[in-house]
């Protein structure tokens, strides 16, 4: 019933990984997804440095991420996710944690313009991609034309889906920007919504696709 | 304020149009900080260790290797004093001590919790628990109502896994009611658990300043969980503050104070530092309530002019671990004129997570039932199932034999199917190649809603705007939005010029929690008694400084006016212009004592089945709600319809599914457990609010939505699939592989 959109990391992505050097992509994807106890010391990690600032403890490499246009270099441990990173780290709390597994959406983010589960991208993968969460859809304190459309229709109730449905909705339209009742539905359709807001989500996504057209 | 002198609202000007919610900009930007998004300064994250076992026993725990693991500031188990003080699980009615404790060492059922771990990041405190040794004896257990109450069964408690005594409610004869009717029938329906499954997981943040604790938690309302954790850490309510401005949805799962609460704020006081300590996913479907599975074998007797005779129920819930309250008769003993009833109900224990609230507990179980059966009796005698219905409206509740307010279930059910196309659907074509077509109704009531206490603090600034102070939570119901409208509405003040303050113990007034479909119905009438207070005082102040009696003034759009016509803002009055500001504090009137107020409802849908694949698809629902008056047309919109999609996945998708030989949970995440996505809504829903222009229910005329509008939704479902495949379903949720088995039975018998 939920589409997955999950998709492989571009090889743009891939090939950013000589980056760092011995840090096996292979290792750190292995950490995450069996959490072995042992993972409280990463096993490949050499040539990190320990860690300045917040962090104690765990083993950290260097990161630059490019998110809503911002660089930021920082250290991360190989298993963080990109959900924790922005979430956690960099203060973004606009791309909420839902359940940690991509079942969920309320993690979704931009990631080169198609819509991903920042929960289940680590934030080493997303080194060399451009970001884009919740929060660089505004322009200023001024909302984007899909958060717009979701306010006029109130396509929102508790709003903690809010994020990563407006997310979705903006993939959508960069890629379709004139959808079908059906494809609006396959847009939005990786994103839960306990409240079952659909119906006001799928008449925001039309309302969006409208004030795009119309250069709002 | 005298508010027998009050006048409900005639016409309105801002109250019931469609307006959009007033933190709409917080929500979709991303602005809006929910618990789990607050991080503090030097915050520390806390996971915690569950017992993976159904019925076991700590008999030894080392918690020394977590403790040097990297990152750990803090470990907490049983063995420490300050969370062996800590007694958890009120006991039934009668008794009086605590059944379990924080960490208790006999856990009984999966994912209680063990201990927890402080450390600097949200992954070290995972691997600290997982480091935890843990030596369990492991007991029978039973995961099943009907084998825990056979006699030898493994016993979640000792002496009986009956939960006290049964429920009932006894009306009449009804021997005498079947002997009178003209047809009875007997069916035995089944309703398997829900899971809440709120988007934002259960979980606090907790931080101390000396010995005053502020707590951001995800809740229903922040004062029962004030009072939780006070009770649990002894501490005055004065020393706890709770913030739950903004929260991730709810549906009855958060109206308590959590374990977790409570945890965090112990890790907290010993690392000396912030503690969150938010649930994963899983940990919620195993321990943060469930909506129970239910046994209802219900009988009925009819005569043939449709008049109801008898109803009787027999019940049987499944609670969980602990006490709840797991009753679901209220509609039969109250939706229908009926002279004589019997419910019996019984709850029993099982090794799983203990029940909590489900929007509207108890109420889409005996739904199914109920409904179902009026549906069967209707065809069993000729009758149209609207007319059966029609046929037994009662303007009085029966349990408590005093009139409702108002009803409007007959207008639900007469309107609804005009704007559905009843008789029309009802008799197209039923096939068309594999696809089964059809048809069904389902009217409903919600019959424990909750009222006051509500206070609120309407303060009338100096430039005119206002601030607006309420204790209540926000669930996504839009609360923020219909209060400022009633302020807008009384005060004239327009919504941009209001701000709502809300649900954060230290800054608002007490509210109840936002539960039993209460907050409009018990808040929005205090709402409106404070705005009223405002200008009562502002008109008194104005006569005094203008020298003139307080009858040649009139409050119209934010401002007083005179006979002569002159208009005074705020600014032009010596005494409140000296004031700054002008308060008025409004209380919610005590319930009626003579009538009864209900909210009711009746849904329509329309299913098409295929035949070979097993496929069922919902096409279109129609959900005619009396909730009285309608507050915001855009949020009630909202509200029914996501109301309506939780009542297909109850009928359609959702079932927590305990395996028998672990004790075990085997879906305990959202791939596994369905809640319904886009691509399940129905083609089309349509809302139909029904006003029955109610003027003795509340000071506003409205009474509860959230949960009216989730009952019916199944059983409309059910019947549609019985009309479009001669195929009575009796037990939820309707799967494929359900619809397989029954079309395969049905073809063996021929």
């Amino acid at each position: 019933m939920k589409t997955p959109k999950i998709e492989p990391p571009s090889p743009a992505a891939l090939s950013r990984r000589n980056f760092f050097g011995s840090v096996a992509s292979g290792a750190a994807e292995a950490a995450i997804l069996t959490l072995p106890v042992e993972a409280a010391q990463p096993a490949a990690a050499p040539a990190a440095q320990p860690a300045a600032g917040p962090v104690a403890g765990g083993d950290l490499v260097p990161a630059v991420l490019n998110v809503n246009g911002q660089t930021h270099s920082l250290s991360v441990e190989p298993r963080w996710t990109l959900q924790h990173v922005l979430h956690d780290r960099l203060g973004l709390t606009g791309t909420k944690s839902g359940c940690e597994r991509g079942e969920c959406g309320a993690c979704t983010v931009l990631i080169d313009g198609a819509a991903r589960y920042s929960c289940l991208t680590l934030a080493l993968e997303a080194v060399g991609t451009e970001i884009t969460t919740i929060e660089g859809l505004m322009h200023g304190e001024q909302l984007g034309s899909v958060q717009k459309a979701f306010v006029e229709e109130d396509a929102v109730q508790c709003g903690y889906c809010t994020p990563g449905q407006v997310v979705s909705v903006e993939a959508l339209l960069r890629k379709t920007p004139q959808p079908t009742a059906e494809q609006i539905r396959e847009g939005v359709s990786g994103n839960l919504c306990r409240c079952g807001t659909y119906n006001h989500i799928f008449r925001a996504a039309q309302r969006a696709a409208e004030l795009r057209k119309a250069g709002r | 304020m005298a508010e027998a002198t009050v006048k409900p609202w005639g016409e309105t000007t801002i109250v019931g149009k469609p307006i959009p919610r007033i933190d709409a900009y917080e929500r979709v930007s991303g602005k809006a900080v929910f618990p789990a998004d607050v991080i503090l300064p030097n915050m520390l994250y806390a996971a915690t260790l569950r017992c993976p076992h159904p019925n076991a026993t700590v008999k030894k725990i080392d918690v020394g290797k977590a403790r040097e693991m990297p990152g750990v500031h803090a470990v907490l188990t049983d063995a420490d004093p300050e969370a062996r003080a800590v007694g958890w699980y009120s006991p039934p009615a009668g008794a009086t001590q605590m059944m379990s404790r924080l960490f208790d060492p006999h856990c009984r059922y999966e994912g209680e919790e063990v201990a927890a771990v402080a450390a600097e990041t949200q992954q070290q405190a995972w691997d600290a628990v997982r480091a935890i040794q843990v030596e369990y004896q492991t007991q029978p257990f039973v995961t099943g109502m009907e084998e825990a109450m056979k006699p030898g069964a493994p016993l979640v408690h000792s002496g009986s896994n009956q939960v006290a005594a049964p429920r009932e409610i006894k009306r009449g004869d009804v021997a005498k009611g079947f002997a009178e009717a003209d047809v009875v029938l007997e069916e035995t329906y089944r309703t398997s658990c829900e899971i809440q499954a709120p988007l934002e997981t259960h979980g606090s943040v907790a931080r101390w300043d000396g010995d005053h604790l502020t707590v951001w938690d995800t809740n229903q309302g922040p004062f029962g969980i004030q009072s939780g954790i006070a009770k649990a850490l002894n501490m005055p309510l004065s020393k706890v503050r709770v913030i739950s401005s903004y929260m991730g949805g709810g549906f009855g799962s958060k109206q308590e104070a959590g374990k977790y609460s409570v945890i965090a704020a112990l890790l907290a006081q010993k690392a000396g530092r912030p503690v969150r300590l938010f649930l994963t996913r899983e940990e919620t479907f195993l321990c943060v309530g469930n909506r129970q599975s239910h046994i209802m074998k219900l009988k009925a007797g009819v005569k043939k002019d449709g008049t109801l005779t008898a109803l009787e129920l027999t019940g049987l819930g499944e609670i969980g671990a602990y006490p709840s309250n797991a009753s679901v008769g209220y509609q039969i003993g109250d939706l229908y004129k009926c002279p004589n009833v019997h419910t019996q109900e019984l709850m029993a224990y099982i090794n799983a997570g203990r029940q909590r609230a489900m929007r509207a507990p108890g109420y889409p179980q005996c739904n199914w039932a109920l409904e179902q059966m009026m549906d069967a009796l209707a065809e069993k005698i000729g009758m149209d199932p609207i007319e059966l219905r029609l046929k037994n409206i009662s303007t009085v509740c029966q349990l408590e034999n005093k009139p409702y307010t108002s009803t409007g279930l007959r207008e639900c059910l007469t309107e609804g199917a005009r704007v559905f196309g009843w008789k029309e659907a009802r008799s197209r074509p039923k096939a068309d190649g594999p696809w089964l077509r059809g048809v069904g109704v389902a009217g409903g009531m919600f019959g424990e809603q909750f009222g006051p206490p509500a206070t609120a603090i309407v303060r009338l600034n100096a430039d005119g705007s206002v601030d607006l102070n309420i204790g209540a939570a926000d669930l996504g119901t839009g609360t923020k939005t219909v209060m400022a409208m009633v302020v807008a509405e009384e005060l004239g003040v327009p919504l941009d010029r209001i701000y709502v303050e809300n649900a954060d113990t230290g800054t608002t007034p007490y509210s109840r929690v936002s539960g039993g479909s209460k907050t409009v119905f018990g808040d929005s009438p205090a709402v409106r008694s404070a705005a009223l207070e405002v200008k009562a005082r502002l008109l008194e102040m104005a006569a005094e400084d203008l020298k003139v009696p307080q009858s040649d003034l009139v409050f119209k759009d934010g401002a007083v006016l005179s006979k002569g016509g002159k208009k005074l803002t705020l600014a032009d009055l010596v005494q409140p212009r000296t004031r700054q500001m002008v308060v008025g504090v409004g209380r919610r009137d005590p319930d009626l004592v003579d009538k009864i107020v209900r909210p009711f409802a009746t849904h329509f849908a329309e299913v098409e089945v295929n035949t070979r694949t097993g496929e069922m698809r919902v096409l279109r629902m129609l959900a005619a709600q009396d909730s009285g008056r309608v507050m915001n047309l855009l949020t009630y919109r909202n509200q029914v319809q996501g109301g309506v999609l939780m009542g297909v996945g109850f009928a359609t998708m959702e079932r927590r599914i305990l395996d028998s030989t672990t004790g075990k949970m085997v879906n305990a995440n959202l791939h596994d457990y369905k809640i319904p996505t886009a691509k399940d809504v129905p083609g089309e829903v349509t809302v139909l609010p029904i006003d029955p222009h109610d003027t003795e229910c509340s000071l506003t005329g409205a009474k509860g939505i959230g949960e009216p509008s989730t009952i019916p939704t199944g059983a409309a479902i059910a019947n549609a699939f019985y009309n479009a495949t001669g195929i009575r379903v009796t037990t939820a949720p309707i799967t494929r592989a359900q619809i397989l088995t029954l079309l395969a039975e049905r073809k063996a018998k021929g």
